[in-house]
């Protein structure tokens, strides 16, 4: 006989049209949006300040308006209807238009600014020239692409925060968690950079552009020659936000983790993540479940980590000098502290927490550690000034372009309507790799299971954004403790028996079963005995 | 190889066939009319709602079954002959079997009502009965109304999925309140606003006189007796209930009740046939059980073991303590232990009754009039953690106990306000009264 895998959407429609107040929204949002694009095509706005404004609250407002049209009428409680059927949500048409349109704006933003109005010699033109007020207001300074970029992409995190919330109003958690994100949206990627470079007016300061909450390897150029230079040169302050990045990659980030699980960092913290909860949120349902995405993302991920460690060092070590008389950090002696460094962890993990590696996991270890040393070691006995095979710039070059720029930006946003929201979180960001290791292996952090309350209908599966198939282990009774969970919390949302809960607890038994409650209520060891 | 066959793949065949997997080297086949592979059943209004495709309710990848060497067959068994050893399936085709586990489900309960079989009347269980929705009720353009027939879990989800694509629904319940067969008056009356807070028609205490054909020998209306109303529609949804789908069976010579009789071990009368799930009938009653029991969770637990039973093993159908839960729109339910309703509450059990301001949330906890002791609890909108009732249950602890403690079984995610003080002051004050 036939499979009968019917898609149901094919027969049904959506719930409802939009609504009046939703048709008047998208006009607004509309209006907005059309005056940015006119300024993209170079029409020359004579009062920028005023159109650049009307333009941004128009979109804000229209979505917010659109919103308030979904959400306002409908009782309290998960409302996921007719995601499956509408066509932005269902990869349709309207969802391979935005993918298009989002993917090919991050691709003249990151590679052709110039058809954006960025002009190397002269006044900026276009887009650009709209933002130049706003962008004097906070920095002083002319706006650049990524001045347009960030303000566009704070206000997405504002405006469709405020949707989120709306439509999650029921659940504590998920309102804190978005008014968090769009607390350090707004101030420590936005709004604090743009002061931050008020300083350079001065003769002492030369900071570069530092988004305090980015950390290593996520903010992969922090170690770039410029930004140290800019740093080192720019006395105590400098000196202590360099310091600050360092302390939070080694000490303030695994203690959180330990503590909270990664979920304080890529769901309340971080801007990618930021965007993917808001922005993002009508399409977490699109992320692959399968069990060969999962394998896939688990070398992919961890692969991108390795890259960002060699180029790192690479850099690092290009910008140490060799001359042990003028400064104790040489070259040789950072190398060699980077791979001790190392060596010590893959021991730790390997005495310690070997027997929750699954097998592919422990060669994946067993395997990098080996390419990774390899190269140091062929670094030290060629003698080349080469650091490992290639040039540190090559690397740090191909890795602004394939991860930075094609991975994060292009791929990981704008194929959101396609591919989900968290594909860069999952696949590709490095940060996400470590702290997934640390959630692993070292956190208090896990989602419980309600005993044996799960019925298996796949609502927690559907909608997690990172591609987990929760439901695998909830119907196990099984508590979830993985790498990639950012804790998010929509799982426990969506769940319509209550049956998940996340929690910071002991680390005894966190991964343990809940057998008994499962079924039967059998006299275990009399059973265990008889077998 | 010992070839043991399973009728369904519903929870319980399916449970069945991966316990004896994990256990054993045996030949295993499923066979099903409904679908090629399991699906989670309670899920099927997901789909209607577009929160889910089909495919999102299968809990296991399409693979799986290959790897784990259980062999899927799509049939329909017309008749098991136990005396070869084989069932005869609908394309003439025989299928010979060492032990064979009957887990069949379900029908739709009809009471005879004139006009049951018309075109537009449907139960919902299976996944024919949601492929008969899309075509009775795509949009509230071809089904400008529907009328859902008896107030259980099934009909309220009918009312919720057609809610959701705005189609006007009159709901006919016969009690004078929603589900209290089941749960006392107070939850029983908190649902009814919540079920009208969401603009159902909903009617209390009337029942269905008929339904009427149009010229096609579809249904357009259905009468009520209580008032003579007639009410135009184009879907009647018959929730009343489910009951075994064992007519197939009938000349069999496996005994049947309601369902097919089982004894504790889920053997039926004749030996290497058993029978789990919604379609087993036990002989007497487990404590304060039903002789069958549609529920997700009995289904998985018989499933495990008769697995254990076929495997070697022979183990007693033993459920713990009860548990249950479900969602009525917003609302989310669960039970622990025994909570009675009005109508079937003994006379040594007494309910303590908190609800919210809001009308959303509310508890009821029973006890045990002359000892104190905590029989169950009923909670809406409150999650509750499951291990940690199971555990009061077992110890046997009071009322007291638990009203004090219940923070520790606080299931609600973080940043949630809870209302464990509320309650506690309302329970010392009820017992100040006492």
């Amino acid at each position: 006989m036939d499979t009968i895998q019917r898609n149901m959407s094919l027969t049904g429609e959506p719930p409802k049209t939009i609504n009046r107040t939703q048709k008047i929204a998208t006009f607004i949002g509309m209006f907005g949006l059309a005056i940015l694009l006119l300024a993209t095509f170079n029409v020359n706005f004579p009062n920028k300040g005023l159109w650049l404004s009307i333009a941004l609250l128009s979109i804000t407002s229209g979505i917010i308006l659109f919103a308030k049209g979904a959400y306002s009428n409908e009782l309290e409680g998960i409302k996921n209807h007719g995601v499956w059927f509408k066509s932005i949500s269902s990869r349709g048409f309207l969802a391979w238009i935005s993918g298009i349109s989002l993917t090919g704006f991050y691709v003249i933003l990151y590679f052709y600014p110039v058809y954006l109005g960025l002009n190397s010699e002269g006044e900026n033109t276009g887009i650009i020239a709209l933002f130049d007020p706003l962008s004097r207001i906070l920095s002083g300074n002319p706006a650049s692409q990524w001045f347009v970029y960030g303000t566009l992409y704070t206000i997405a995190i504002f405006a469709f925060g405020i949707k989120f919330i709306w439509k999650y109003r029921h659940n504590r958690y998920e309102k804190i968690r978005t008014m968090s994100v769009m607390f350090f949206q707004t101030a420590f990627a936005f709004l604090i950079p743009e002061f931050m470079a008020r300083l350079n007016d001065s003769e002492a300061y030369n900071l570069p552009y530092y988004d305090l909450k980015s950390i290593w390897p996520l903010n992969y150029y922090l170690f770039d020659s410029y930004s140290l230079d800019g740093l080192l040169s720019s006395g105590n302050l400098g000196l202590y936000m360099l310091l600050f990045g360092v302390v939070s990659i080694f000490i303030i980030t695994p203690i959180l983790t330990y503590k909270y699980g990664k979920r304080w960092y890529c769901s309340w913290v971080c801007g990618c993540g930021g965007l993917a909860e808001t922005a993002g949120d009508p399409f977490r349902h699109l992320s692959d479940k399968s069990q060969f995405a999962w394998k896939v993302e688990r070398w992919v991920i961890h692969s991108v980590l390795v890259f960002a460690v060699l180029m790192t060092t690479a850099m690092v070590s290009t910008y140490l000098g060799s001359d042990p008389n003028a400064y104790w950090l040489t070259r040789d002696v950072f190398l060699i502290g980077v791979a001790i460094f190392l060596t010590l962890i893959f021991v730790l993990i390997w005495i310690f927490k070997k027997q929750e590696l699954k097998k592919d996991a422990r060669y994946g270890a067993i395997g990098y550690f080996v390419i990774i040393i390899g190269l140091f070691l062929i670094h030290s006995f060629s003698g080349s000034n080469n650091i490992f095979i290639f040039e540190a710039s090559t690397l740090r070059l191909w890795y602004g372009f394939l991860i930075g720029a094609v991975f994060s930006g292009v791929i990981g946003t704008g194929f959101y309507p396609i591919f989900g929201s968290r594909v860069w979180c999952r696949f590709g960001c490095p940060m996400a790799a470590i702290l997934g290791l640390q959630q692993r292996l070292f956190s208090r952090f896990r989602i419980t299971t309600n005993g044996g309350q799960c019925i298996s209908c796949g609502n927690c599966s559907t909608y997690c954004e990172m591609g987990i198939d929760v439901r695998a282990y909830a119907q196990k009774g099984e508590n979830i403790v993985r790498a990639s969970c950012v804790g998010c919390g929509i799982c426990s949302a969506v769940c319509p028996r209550g049956v998940l809960k996340l929690e910071n607890g002991p680390m005894q038994g966190r991964i343990d079963g809940n057998e008994i409650l499962l079924g039967n209520d059998v006299d275990l060891m009399t059973l265990v005995n008889k077998n | 190889m010992e070839h043991i066959v399973i009728i369904g793949n519903g929870i319980s065949g399916v449970t069945a066939a991966r316990h004896i997997r994990k256990l054993s080297d045996k030949r295993i086949t499923i066979i099903s009319a409904e679908t090629d592979h399991f699906f989670s059943r309670t899920a099927l209004m997901y789909i209607y709602m577009g929160h889910m495709k089909y495919e999102h309710t299968k809990p296991y990848e399409d693979w799986f079954w290959s790897k784990n060497r259980i062999d899927l067959k799509r049939a329909f068994v017309k008749q098991v002959d136990h005396k070869q050893k084989s069932l005869i399936l609908d394309n003439g085709e025989e299928l010979g079997y060492d032990k064979l586990i009957l887990a069949v489900g379900s029908k739709s309960n009809k009471f005879g009502w004139p006009g049951q079989d018309l075109d537009g009347v449907q139960g919902l269980y299976s996944f024919q009965d949601l492929q008969n929705l899309e075509k009775n009720a795509p949009n509230k353009k071809k089904c400008k109304r529907a009328v859902i027939v008896g107030g259980g879990l099934i009909g309220i989800e009918l009312a919720e999925m057609l809610h959701t694509r705005d189609i006007p629904v009159t709901f006919l319940v016969r009690e004078t309140s929603f589900w209290n067969g089941v749960l006392p008056s107070g939850e029983s009356e908190m649902i009814n606003r919540h079920i009208r807070n969401h603009h159902i028609d909903l009617r209390l205490g009337v029942n269905l006189k008929e339904i009427l054909a149009d010229d096609a020998g579809k249904a357009r209306a259905v009468v009520i007796p209580e008032t003579n109303e007639e009410i135009a529609c184009d879907l009647v949804g018959l929730t009343a209930g489910v009951s075994p789908n064992v007519d197939f069976l009938k000349d069999s010579g496996i005994e049947l009740g309601r369902g097919i009789k089982v004894n504790r071990f889920l053997e039926t009368n004749i030996e290497g046939i058993y029978a789990i799930g919604d379609c087993a009938e036990q002989h007497e009653p487990i404590g304060n059980r039903r002789n069958v029991e549609a529920v997700w969770y009995t289904g998985r637990m018989m499933g495990e073991t008769v697995a254990q039973t076929i495997c070697g093993h022979r183990t007693a159908y033993n459920p713990g303590h009860w548990f249950n839960s479900a969602k009525f729109f917003d609302i989310e339910y669960q039970t622990y232990g025994w909570v009675n309703s009005d109508k079937r509450k003994p006379e040594y059990e007494e309910h303590f009754h908190w609800i919210h301001e809001d009308d959303t949330k509310c508890i009821t906890i029973a006890t045990h009039k002359d000892s104190g002791k905590f029989l169950g609890i009923n909670t809406f909108g409150i999650r509750m953690r499951h291990e940690v009732f199971d555990k009061w249950l077992t110890e046997g602890v009071s009322t007291d106990h638990v009203i004090r403690n219940l923070r520790y079984a606080n299931f609600d995610p973080e940043f949630y306000k809870t209302f464990e003080p509320q309650i506690l002051s309302a329970y010392n004050k009820l017992t100040v009264n006492i």
